[in-house]
C-alpha cells in the first residue's frame, strides 16, 4: 500500500479534480450562511452573549435572513448544466456503500475496507445537515411567524430548534477540525484539486474508477 | 475499467450503487422535527425537570449554553442593558399615596422580608422551577406609601402602575392582584442579589402570573385609579395575565 510519507521518487505528483467550481461555490455559500446563523444564533440563545451584543431586533432579522437564504446555494448550484458535478456528489453522498457499513461495523479498524469519494463519516455528515437544514427552516419557521400555528407548536418548535442546532454545532465542529487536520482533503474544496496518491490511499474506489489520461 | 475482464467481486460492489441511507437519514429527521414540535411541549417540560437540579447546582453558567438547560432566557425591550449602581437605586412610591417614598435597596431590606420558591413561566413557553425569590411584599410597600382611601372625585385607588428603569418598560395590576401575598418586590434571586440581566437590582414578581407582568429594572410604583396596559399588552398580550388561564395557554399554575 502506498503510503503519504513516502517520497514520490522521480515522479510528478499527479493531481486530480475532486471539486468543480460550482460544488466549492455552493460549498463556501453554504459554510459563511451557516457561521452567520449560528453565532446569530448564539446571541439570540445565550444569555451572557445576548446581554453583551444586546439589539435583539437586528440580530433577530440577520438570522431569520440568512436562514431563508440558506438552501439558496445549494438549489440554484444544483440546478441546471454547471450542477452536474454537485449533483453526482450528492447521489454518491446518498448511496452507502457495503464497505461504508463495514467500515461504521468497525469504526475504520478493518484496513480491507475501501472506500469511494466520501469517507462513511462524510455520508452521515452529509444526510444529518441535508436533513437539518428543512427542520430548521420549518421550526424557525413556525417561532418567527408564531400568530399563524397552535402556542404548544410554537413551544415544540422552539425545542427542536434548540436541540437540532446543538448537534449542528457539534457536527460542524467536527467538520472544520476534520478538514484542518487533512491539508489535503481542505486544499480539494479550497483549490478544487487534490493528489492522486492521496486519493488512492483514502478513497481507493473512487481513484480507480477515475478515467486516467 | 475493463469490460472483458471477469467479474470480480470488486466489480460486483462497483455495479451495486450502494441503499440510499442519506435519503432515509433526511426523511427520518423530517419526520422526527414534525413530531418533535407536535409533542416538544410536553417533552421540553420533561427535560427542563429533570435538568433542574443540575444547572441549579452550576456554577460556572455553562449549563445555559443546553437548550433544556432550564435556565432563564434574559429579554429586554430596549437596544442595550439597563444598569443601575446599588448604591445610588431608588425606587419611587407615588401617586395616590399619603406617603410618597424614594425608597433605596437598604430601605427596602430594612423592611419584614418574605421569601418564596416558585415557578418562573414565560409566555413564550419556557418555564424555570423553583426559583427562590426574597423581597418585600408589594402590599407591605403600599402601606409604607400608604394609599388614599377616598380621594377626590373619580380617582379611586384601584390599580397599581409600575415603570423600569430602562425607560420603556411599563406594567399594571389591579389593587387586588398588588396586594396578594405572591406577588413581592424582589430584591434576590436563587439565593444571591438579582443581576443586571435578571432585572436588578430591584425588580417585581407576580408568582401567578406570566413573565412579562414581572417587571425587571423596577423604577416607579405609582397608584393609580385604573389599569393600563403594559408594554407587551399594547402588543397583544392580556392584561389579566394568569398562568393556565390567559394568553391562550394551559400551563400548569403558579
Amino acid at each position: 500500500m502506498t503510503s503519504l510519507s513516502e517520497p514520490f521518487i522521480g515522479q510528478v505528483p499527479v493531481r486530480v479534480r475532486r471539486f468543480d467550481v460550482a460544488t466549492r461555490v455552493v460549498h463556501w455559500a453554504n459554510a459563511t450562511l451557516f457561521l452567520v446563523l449560528l453565532s446569530s444564533g448564539l446571541v439570540l440563545s445565550f444569555g451572557p452573549l445576548s446581554v453583551l451584543v444586546g439589539r435583539r431586533e437586528t440580530v433577530k432579522d440577520v438570522h431569520v435572513w440568512a436562514g431563508l437564504l440558506l438552501p439558496l446555494p445549494v438549489v440554484v448550484g444544483a440546478a441546471g448544466r454547471w450542477g452536474r458535478g454537485l449533483r453526482s456528489d450528492f447521489g454518491r453522498l446518498n448511496r452507502w456503500l457495503a464497505d461504508d457499513r463495514r467500515w461504521f461495523r468497525t469504526l475504520g479498524r478493518d484496513r480491507s475496507v475501501r472506500l469511494g469519494k466520501f469517507h462513511p463519516g462524510q455520508k452521515l455528515n452529509a444526510a444529518f445537515t441535508a436533513g437539518a437544514i428543512p427542520v430548521m427552516l420549518l421550526t424557525g419557521s413556525i417561532m418567527r411567524w408564531p400568530r399563524s400555528f397552535d402556542l404548544s407548536w410554537r413551544t415544540g418548535a422552539t425545542f427542536v430548534h434548540d436541540w437540532v442546532a446543538t448537534v449542528l454545532v457539534f457536527a460542524i465542529v467536527g467538520h472544520i477540525v476534520k478538514a484542518v487536520s487533512d491539508p489535503v482533503a481542505l486544499r480539494g474544496m479550497v483549490g478544487g484539486d487534490v493528489d492522486g496518491a492521496w486519493a488512492a490511499h483514502h478513497h481507493p474506489r473512487w481513484h480507480d474508477d477515475m478515467p486516467s489520461d | 475499467m475493463d469490460d472483458t475482464g471477469p467479474a470480480t467481486p470488486a466489480e460486483a460492489e462497483v455495479v451495486d450503487p450502494g441503499a440510499p441511507v442519506g435519503r432515509r437519514i433526511v426523511l427520518g429527521m423530517l419526520g422526527l422535527g414534525v413530531g418533535g414540535v407536535l409533542v416538544g411541549a410536553r417533552l421540553s417540560d420533561a427535560l427542563s425537570r429533570l435538568l433542574a437540579p443540575i444547572t441549579a447546582a452550576d456554577r460556572t453558567g455553562l449549563s445555559d449554553l443546553l437548550p433544556a438547560g432550564g435556565g432563564f432566557r434574559i429579554y429586554t425591550v430596549t437596544g442595550s442593558l439597563p444598569s443601575a449602581d446599588e448604591a445610588s437605586y431608588r425606587l419611587t412610591v407615588g401617586g395616590l399615596v399619603d406617603r410618597p417614598a424614594s425608597l433605596s435597596v437598604a430601605d427596602l431590606r430594612a423592611m419584614p422580608a418574605t421569601s418564596l420558591t416558585k415557578d418562573f413561566q414565560c409566555v413564550t413557553g419556557w418555564r424555570v422551577h423553583q426559583v427562590p425569590w426574597v423581597g418585600v411584599r408589594l402590599a407591605d410597600v403600599l402601606d409604607r406609601a400608604g394609599v388614599q382611601a377616598g380621594g377626590a372625585r373619580g380617582t379611586r385607588a384601584t390599580a397599581v402602575r409600575f415603570t423600569s428603569f430602562d425607560g420603556s418598560y411599563t406594567e399594571s395590576l389591579t389593587m387586588e392582584q398588588a396586594r396578594r401575598p405572591d406577588v413581592m418586590v424582589a430584591y434576590s434571586m436563587q439565593g444571591g442579589p438579582i443581576s443586571r440581566a435578571h432585572g436588578g437590582p430591584v425588580r417585581l414578581y407576580v408568582a401567578p402570573m406570566y413573565g412579562y407582568k414581572s417587571c425587571k429594572w423596577l423604577s416607579g410604583i405609582e397608584v393609580t385609579d385604573r389599569v393600563q396596559e403594559g408594554y407587551w399588552e399594547r402588543r397583544g398580550y392580556d392584561v389579566d395575565a394568569w398562568i393556565g388561564t390567559s394568553n391562550g395557554r394551559d400551563d400548569e399554575p403558579v
